[in-house]
Order: C-alpha cells, then structure tokens, then sequence
C-alpha cells in the first residue's frame, strides 16, 4: 500500500469531511433525511477506509479496540437510561420525553437527540467491532 | 413518470438478480451484491423513502460488502463447482410464486390515497408533524418517539449481533486436519 | 382477456416476488453457504420492497413536513424497514462469523463437502 500516493492522500482529504457529513445527519435528523443508524454507519465506513487504506494498526491506534468494544453496551445503557427521568421525576411513563423540558416540541426533541445519540453510539462501534473481529481473524 | 422510472429500475433490479443466481465466482456475487443494493436504494428513493435509501445505500452496499469481502478473504473465493440437477428447488420456487401472484390479485392499487395502510395511523402522524408536536421529518419522530420501544428493542439486537460476532471470531484458531484441507483446496484452486 | 392495466399496478409486486423467489431458490439450490447468506439477502430486501411501496402515494412526497405540500407518503413502513436494514447487517455479520468458523474446521464451506466429512467420521 505504500505506493499509492492517490488513495492516501484522497483518503486523507476525504476523512474529515465524512465525518462531518456523520455528525450532520447526526444532528439535523429532525429536519431532514437522517438520525442515529445512519450517521452511525457512516461513522464506522470512515474508520473502515481509514483501516483499509493505511493497515489494521494504525487504525487501531486511532479507535483502540478496547474502547470500541466497551461503547457496544454504552449506547443501549444510554438509550435505555433516557427513559428513566420520566419514571422518577414524571408521571411514570417509561421513555416519555416531558420531562426534559417545559414546552412540548422542546422537550421531545431533547429526548429525541438524547435516544439518537445512544444509538449512532452503538451502532457506530458495532459495525466497527465487527469489521475489527473480520480484519483480526484474517492478519492472525 | 416516476412510475416508468420505477418500472426500469425494478427491471435492472430483476437482472442483476438473474446474474447473481447464476454467477459462479463468488467475488462476482457480492460485488454484483453491491450493485444490487445501490439499485434498490434508488427504488427506495423513488417510492418516497429518503431515510431508507440512505440506510441502504450506505448499510447494504458499504458495510455489508465489506464485511462479505473479509469473509471471502477468509474462507476462499474460489468458484464452486455447479450445483447438481435443481430440479426440486425450482418446482418448489415456481409453486411458492404462482401462490404469492394469486395473493397479489385483491392488493389495492400502487400508489392510490384512499389504500387502506393510508387510513389508520398516517393521518395522525401528519397532523402532529403540521401542529409541531414532532420534528418535521415524521421517520426520525416516530422511530425516537411513538415507537421509542421498538427501536430500543432494534438497538438491542444490533449490540447483541456484535456480542456474538465478538464472541465466535474470538476463539483461538485450532491447527486441526481442516486447515490442511483448506491449504490443499487452495492449491486446487491456484 | 388479461387485465393490462392491472399487470401495470402490480408491477413492482411482481418483481418483489421474483426477488423473494429467487433469494428462496439461492437458500435451497445452491450448496456455497456464502452464497446462501446472499440468498438470504435477497429475500430480505424483498421485505423491504413489500413493506415499501404500498406506502407510497402517487403525487406525494417524502414524509418531511412543509408547508407547500399536502400529500405525503406513510411514515410507519420507512420506520420499520430502516431499523430492519441495519439489524440484517448485524445478524449477516453473525451469520458470517459462523461461516468462517465452518470453512476453518472443514476447510470448506460447502454444504455436500461438509456432510461427506461428515459421514466419514
């Protein structure tokens, strides 16, 4: 892979507009097409070309494999914790969103961000884990 | 219009389909796999779905065709050798067929407002989305939202389809007669 | 006499089923179990297409509200099958792994081959 110049660098020129790109349909998933699965993927398909194009390793030492694996069960812990506020501080319905705020549409829309975020969590680093799992078994 | 657009898309869809049924060489069948998905993502985009094709075009033809191409990497993309008489398998498709193209003659029309999925729970998602109660994109506000269950329900499954993925890719790689075999198909193949 | 105009509506049901049945002929005919999974595949995104375009309505758009239109199509269906799609990448991720396992066991991964190993032990 050293020889080619015109990946590395067109990886390299692409990478952080990719992850922008996540992060936009991250944040903007109310107001256009997007949410947490898909920016989730996006974020896992550019740390895959990172590792495809310069070597398991040096993408490893960006995402360690460790911390990926424990932000698996993070985003269900962060997904299913949202829910709890209501059940503590509100009239005790589970995942009901009126707590997080005073104004109807204010509050869902926190609650709505606060679930994404625990999915584009898990979904980003399952995918990882998994394409992690595959690329291990096969430089063993 | 949009409904000739779809017809040529679905069409190319079948023949790649075609393709993949009959393509031997199994690094063929995932990249024609990868078309496949791209093509699909377009009808998806046609029928309205925006989330959808966007999941697909990134999921299906990025994601799982990576992961397909590891797993060719690891077991071998030789070509198999042709399968024998398939003559059971097809009766048994062509009956499955003619049932389900029976079952297609009292569907509602495509495309009509008055379908019956258009009566039940639409309406009210439309309404809310005009009265501000949810984000103006009614997919994320009834994914996060209305049915906030289910996809806590998805969430799960994801994470517990890593654990396994995890768990079965971890174990130590055992030098049993099988690698010897799989060295010796692999000269076959060379 | 055939009903053209029927055969026009039902197009795409038509082609859903032909991708339906060939994922189904893939899983049954064809011995490769990486081709199986495709096979299995195929049959998924034919849900897909059968969840997906009865939801649509011809003169409609996509379900993101504004005010300049009336007409959308139904939200539910792109619900379901959006969360379907990245879960099918997960359990083909699972499906996979197996594979790999089986292929490096018997040092294949095709089905009659495994089942002679079988029978010779």
């Amino acid at each position: 892979m050293k020889l080619d110049l015109i990946l590395r660098v067109g990886t390299k020129l692409i990478l952080p507009f990719l992850l922008i790109f996540a992060f936009y349909v991250h944040f903007h998933g109310d107001y256009g097409p997007g949410g947490g699965f898909q920016a989730g993927v996006i974020i896992a398909a550019s740390f895959i070309l990172y590792a495809i194009i310069f070597g398991l390793d040096a993408a490893k030492r960006v995402a360690p494999q460790a911390i990926v694996e424990r932000l698996v069960p993070l985003g269900v812990l962060i997904y299913a914790s949202a829910g709890l506020p209501a059940m503590i501080f509100g009239e005790g319905r589970y995942l009901d969103y009126g707590v997080y705020g005073h104004e109807f549409t204010h509050a869902h829309e926190w609650g709505i961000l606060l679930v994404e975020s625990g999915v584009i969590t898990t979904v980003a680093s399952t995918m990882l884990a998994i394409f992690y799992a595959f690329a291990d078994r096969g430089t063993r | 219009m949009i409904t000739f657009i779809q017809g040529v898309l679905l069409t190319l869809l079948a023949a790649i389909t075609i393709a993949i049924v009959r393509q031997r060489n199994l690094f063929g069948v995932v990249i024609l796999a990868g078309i496949y998905s791209f093509l699909i993502a377009s009808v998806m985009m046609v029928l309205d779905a925006v989330d959808v094709a966007m999941t697909e075009a990134s999921v299906g033809a990025g994601i799982s065709t990576v992961v397909l191409l590891a797993a060719l990497h690891l077991t071998g993309s030789r070509e198999y050798p042709p399968a024998h008489a398939a003559l059971l398998p097809l009766f048994v498709s062509a009956v499955t067929a003619g049932a389900l193209i029976w079952g297609t003659a009292e569907l509602p029309k495509f495309g009509v407002s008055h379908a019956p999925i258009h009566q039940n729970t639409a309406p009210k998602y439309i309404e809310d989305a005009a009265q501000h109660k949810m984000p103006p994109n009614m997919v994320t506000g009834v994914l996060a939202d209305y049915r906030g269950y289910d996809t806590l329900g998805e969430t799960t499954v994801i994470f517990t389809g890593g654990i396994g993925v995890m768990l079965i890719m971890r174990g130590r790689r055992r030098k049993s007669k099988g690698s010897d075999a799989k060295s010796k198909s692999r000269e076959r193949s060379a | 006499m055939i009903e053209w105009e029927m055969i026009a509506y039902h197009y795409n049901y038509y082609i859903t089923i032909f991708l339906m049945v060939s994922g189904l002929y893939i899983v049954i005919a064809r011995g490769n179990m990486i081709k199986k999974l495709i096979g299995l595949g195929l049959f998924q995104t034919s849900v897909y297409l059968l969840y997906l375009a009865p939801g649509k309505i011809i003169g409609g758009t996509a379900p993101i509200y504004d005010k300049a239109y009336q007409v959308y199509s139904n939200p539910l269906p792109h619900v379901l099958i959006l969360t379907a799609i990245v879960v099918g990448v997960a359990t083909l991720a699972v499906g996979l792994a197996l594979v790999v396992r089986i292929s490096e066991e018997y040092g294949s991964i095709d089905e009659d081959e495994i089942f002679e190993q079988d029978e010779d032990q």
